[in-house]
């Protein structure tokens, strides 16, 4: 809010300065230029529904910038403060302050709605910014969850093509769990129909706590009698508990394990090599995509000839235009775009790592 | 629990005529007489009786291998945790309180210790220093301490019900948790500090296993001998000769059993330089879980303060007109509590080997449950300490049991679910019948 106020008292003080400026000509001049950037320029609004977050301004924002410093157009935003309501009367006032496109990024994906068809009707495009809003004229960016379950289960796939699985599942209440089973299944569905493949233990995780994580891979082993080759974890603070059961057993390291979120521990174990992959979704990824949309639907673009887009089936029943990126899985042999990203330090990557056993920590 | 069928069987046995029958009867009603002579509580034999149940129902489901060494000894491990705050829970219900924030609690202090090895004191003493461990420990009981002296003393002086309180507690320590780590999984930990999770190294091995046997084997005898001493200098009635050395026998065979079945797990060769015949033994975090329900009985059983939270739990306005500073008793019942998450949550961390932002949650409820189910009664005044452990015995039973079979978790909290609901209601018949 204070943003636009500022940005507001601005414009007005300028058009008085140019109003009273001296020589007619030259006001005449000024005016026209301004138009014309105007005219030529495209104005991109982002509406964060709570900016307190590190990440949207550590990683978000900077890579919508970019994007947009890319194609010449202008950025500005606004911050709901976590309000639902608040974000109503942003969406207004961006759309007030001249914004070609909107990038939103929803508190209350319902809530929003009115704020979204508004814009809509004015004929001003609109990107659901990783979070979904029910409105199939929105375009929807964000990761895809299903991918990152088969990446995950790939890496560990080609490194144990036949043998015994332990999956470690998250919470059974959060769609997620499953969405990143349908994944995994894509990949090794057919090597466990073939007998190549058996699922020695499967099962969903209270809250994604790594401690029951642990329990139950202590149990799988033993009624496995070790007789584990892999271990499929959905997340990697679960998989901490699961590295953790198969140190106890002098497998750690040997039996790879999966995971996702690009923590700074599983990164650190990748390192070690007592987990195999840890799946990453890059936020600058995400903002990249999103500015550039934007100023492709800004320029007129339609929604289903944008770059990249898919159809995606929403749980409201819709049927979204989506652009649905693909995660990084960074193994022992790309951690270095991790460290290269920022988002890890060299030395939390490489704790206790041994000299001359990966790259980029010698 | 154990009388209860006693009751439903020789009660229409008089009209049958079978020798088979009287036979029986015969037999359970010197059974029954056994447990008067010997004294033993029948809830904590019932208790007993429905694990060794349970144990050998899911050792036939999971196809033998829930009665292998091997799942004995997880078991075993994996019942520290809870057990040892447990202990604890059983007084503060006694005293008609509740604690909700164990959970949080112990993900906050959790929390807190992993960042003070793995962040702040690495800065001026470096990784794995001697003295990393003992400042750890010492700084988890500290905020054990102190915590739970503030909501003890809220509730004792302030008067605001402990369920407020420790609802409120549960809220704040798990926000201070989150607030903490902003997130972040914290690992790993101290090398010398992650012996108290068990893991690989953090066993005691065969021999000391035996040791730690053989002194509980002496020491039950030790303990049977002077209580027979002290009945007779006070003029107690006291039990026949061979009812103390049947209670002897059978107590040091049940120590010395699970010492040998825990030294029948061995490390898997790659852990043993290729030995297979080196013996995990006693883990490290059952041996707290042992101290701790050992000192906690003593203070519960042996100490005016114990004394005095059974009188409060009983009656409390008596316990305060009999003179006992009630108040502060019960902020050194929550003051306990909370050292004793303290130490959970050192157990905790040190299995895991880290700290993730969800460490405890819901751990107040296994806790609680715990509690009742080992026959501590929400009315205050009842509850033992062993029941409180065997409680969450049978709970982590349940569940690892059926992990072994591959129930998925959902139907395993519904099992657990019915199974506290179910063991209360008998608990609670039972306990009327004997009132009556």
């Amino acid at each position: 809010m204070r943003k636009i106020r500022t940005i507001a008292l601005v414009s007005i003080l300028a058009l008085l300065f140019a109003a009273c400026g001296g020589d007619d000509t030259e006001s005449t001049e000024t005016t026209e230029t301004t138009a014309a950037s105007v005219d030529e320029g495209i104005t991109v609004g982002v509406s964060w529904n709570n900016y307190n977050e590190e990440r949207w301004a550590r990683w978000d924002e900077p890579a919508i910038k970019e994007a947009l410093d890319a194609a010449g157009a202008t950025y500005i935003s606004t911050d709901a403060g976590s309000s639902a309501e608040q974000q109503l009367a942003d969406v207004e006032n961006l759309i007030a302050q001249g914004a070609d496109a909107l990038i939103i990024l929803a508190q209350d994906g319902t809530a929003i709605l009115p704020a979204v068809q508004s814009a809509l009707d004015q004929g001003i495009p609109v990107i659901a910014y990783d979070r979904l809003i029910e409105n199939p004229g929105t375009l929807y960016i964000t990761f895809d969850n299903i991918g990152v379950g088969k990446l995950m289960a790939e890496v560990i796939f080609e490194q144990v093509p036949t043998g015994n699985y332990i999956i470690i599942k998250g919470n059974q209440a959060d769609a997620n769990a499953d969405f990143l089973r349908d994944g995994i299944e894509q990949v090794i569905g057919a090597a466990v129909s073939a007998g190549d493949i058996t699922i020695v233990g499967e099962t969903y995780t209270d809250n994604w706590d790594g401690a029951i994580a642990q329990t139950h891979t202590e149990q799988f082993l033993t009624q496995a009698n070790n007789d584990v080759q892999a271990v499929i974890s959905e997340n990697d603070g679960m998989a901490t508990g699961v590295v953790a059961a198969l140190e106890a057993q002098g497998l750690a390291g040997t039996v790879p394990v999966s995971g996702q979120d690009g923590d700074q521990t599983a990164l650190n174990r990748v390192a070690l090599g007592t987990q195999s992959v840890s799946v990453w979704k890059d936020a600058r990824q995400l903002g990249k995509a999103a500015g550039e949309a934007a100023v492709a639907l800004a320029n007129g673009t339609a929604l289903g000839s944008v770059a990249g887009v898919v159809q995606f089936d929403s749980p409201g029943g819709n049927s979204m235009t989506s652009i649905l990126l693909t995660p990084l899985a960074i193994t022992r042999d790309n951690l270095d775009l991790v460290l290269d990203a920022g988002w890890i330090t060299k030395d939390a990557l490489c704790a206790n790592v041994e000299a001359g056993t990966v790259a980029v920590c010698d | 629990m154990s009388d209860t069928p006693v009751g439903e069987t020789t009660a229409p046995e008089p009209l049958t005529d079978q020798p088979a029958g009287g036979a029986v009867r015969r037999l359970v009603q010197s059974g029954v007489r056994l447990f008067r002579v010997t004294e033993v509580d029948p809830r904590l034999l019932g208790m007993l009786a429905a694990l060794v149940v349970i144990w050998l129902l899911f050792n036939v489901l999971s196809g033998g291998t829930f009665l292998t060494p091997r799942n004995l000894w997880n078991l075993s491990v994996q019942t520290a945790v809870v057990a040892i705050m447990a202990t604890g829970m059983v007084l503060v219900i006694v005293t008609r309180n509740i604690d909700l924030s164990v959970g949080s609690m112990l993900g906050m202090i959790g929390m807190a210790i992993a960042i003070l090895q793995n962040e702040i004191l690495p800065r001026w003493l470096g990784f794995d220093h001697w003295v990393i461990w003992i400042i750890a420990v010492v700084a988890a009981l500290l905020i054990g301490a102190v915590v739970g002296a503030f909501q003890g003393a809220i509730v004792a002086y302030v008067g605001v019900p402990s369920f407020i309180v420790t609802l409120g507690g549960l809220l704040v320590w798990g926000g201070a948790r989150w607030a903490l780590s902003s997130g972040r999984t914290i690992a790993p930990m101290d090398a010398t500090f992650q012996l108290f999770g068990g893991g690989a190294r953090g066993s005691l091995g065969a021999e000391l296993s035996w040791v730690i046997g053989v002194l509980g084997c002496v020491g039950v005898v030790a303990m049977l001998w002077n209580g027979r001493r002290q009945r007779r200098r006070f003029q107690f009635p006291l039990r026949p000769m061979w009812a103390e050395i049947f209670l002897g026998i059978v107590a040091c065979a049940a120590i010395i059993g699970s010492i040998t079945m825990l030294n029948r797990y061995f490390k898997p060769p790659t852990l043993a330089e290729g030995a297979t015949d080196v013996a995990f033994g006693l883990a490290y975090p059952v041996l707290i879980t042992l101290a701790v329900a050992l000192a906690v009985t003593f203070v519960a059983n042996r100490t005016r303060f114990g004394r005095y939270v059974y009188a409060i739990g009983g009656n409390p306005e008596a316990a305060e007109l009999g003179g006992i500073n009630t108040r502060w008793m019960i902020v050194r019942t929550f003051m306990l509590m909370g050292i004793l998450v303290a130490i959970a949550a050192i157990v905790q961390v040190a299995r895991l080997n880290a700290a993730t932002s969800g460490l405890g949650t819901l751990a107040e409820l296994y806790v609680i449950a715990a509690a009742v189910i080992g026959g501590t009664s929400f009315s205050g005044g009842i509850g033992t300490i062993p029941g409180a452990v065997l409680g969450a015995l049978v709970m982590q039973s349940l569940q690892s049991g059926m992990v072994l079979m591959g129930v998925d978790a959902p139907i395993q909290d519904i099992v657990v679910g019915i199974v506290l609901v179910v063991a209360v209601a008998i608990d609670t018949a039972y306990r009327r019948r004997v009132a009556r």
